[in-house]
């Protein structure tokens, strides 16, 4: 299996150096990566909460959306 | 007139990486800007790191914004180890696609801390489109030699582009 890789240039020079990743970065990799997405899933729930709480709002005022916008505008 | 806006070194990937360096920066300029154009191998947003001398101390805080059309939001982090950039590079699926990404550094050759600001737009066709914008500070006093950009969720695919320009005062 290929190696992830880097790449280095050096803007002295132009040489362009490319890089197979240590075992210790590709671990780093694979941990960021898995709290990025732990992050994006954090992040689309609260989104969703807040919509769905913004809906149950404007039901118990019966306004819809674009006048609730009127009116916060 | 004198040409204040001088590519320093660009290329476009052949194939994918985690992460593309500029090393050995020349000394020669006033402001640095890079701009790069990515997408990432993995699906959902990819978010990029920046680097400045490859210095992993604590020495960076960034203040961010994001809007996508209908809802935005805003976050602050300091004493950080990087600079964490969300939604600044394109999901794998959105084929032949591509983030939009400026990062503008003013007097990288100063001994103080270095302002770094980053505009960036990644359009998912009918899917959704954001707009980031960001300001952040370096706590580096050295000048600016290296910067390093780097996919945190996955790999920048081929076709990917980074280009470096030093600014001059004119």
């Amino acid at each position: 299996m290929t190696r992830p890789t880097r790449v280095e240039v050096n803007c002295t020079t132009g040489e362009t150096s490319i890089i197979e990743l240590t075992d210790a970065e590709i671990a780093q990799m694979e941990a960021d990566a898995a709290a990025a997405e732990t992050q994006r899933k954090a992040d689309e729930k609260a989104a969703a909460d807040k919509a769905t709480a913004r809906a149950a709002i404007l039901d118990r005022l019966g306004l819809t959306a674009d006048e609730a916008a009127i009116l916060l505008g | 007139m004198p040409s204040t806006y001088t590519l320093i070194k660009g290329e476009t990937l052949a194939s994918s990486a985690a992460s593309y360096s500029f090393t050995a920066i020349p000394s020669t300029f006033t402001d640095l800007v890079v701009r790069t154009s990515t997408r990432g191998t993995s699906g959902g947003w990819n978010s990029v790191i920046l680097t400045l001398n490859n210095n992993n101390s604590s020495l960076y805080s960034v203040t961010w914004l994001q809007g996508d059309g209908s809802s935005a939001t805003s976050n602050r982090q300091s004493s950080q180890t990087t600079m964490q950039l969300d939604r600044n590079t394109i999901p794998s699926q959105d084929t032949n696609l591509f983030n939009n990404t400026e990062y503008y550094i003013p007097n990288y050759l100063s001994t103080v801390a270095k302002p770094v600001s980053n505009f960036g737009v990644g359009d998912r066709n009918t899917t959704e489109a954001y707009i980031a914008a960001m300001a952040g500070l370096a706590n580096i006093t050295s000048a600016i030699t290296s910067i390093k950009i780097e996919n945190n969720t996955s790999n920048f695919v081929s076709g990917s582009s980074f280009y470096l320009y030093g600014i001059s005062k004119s």
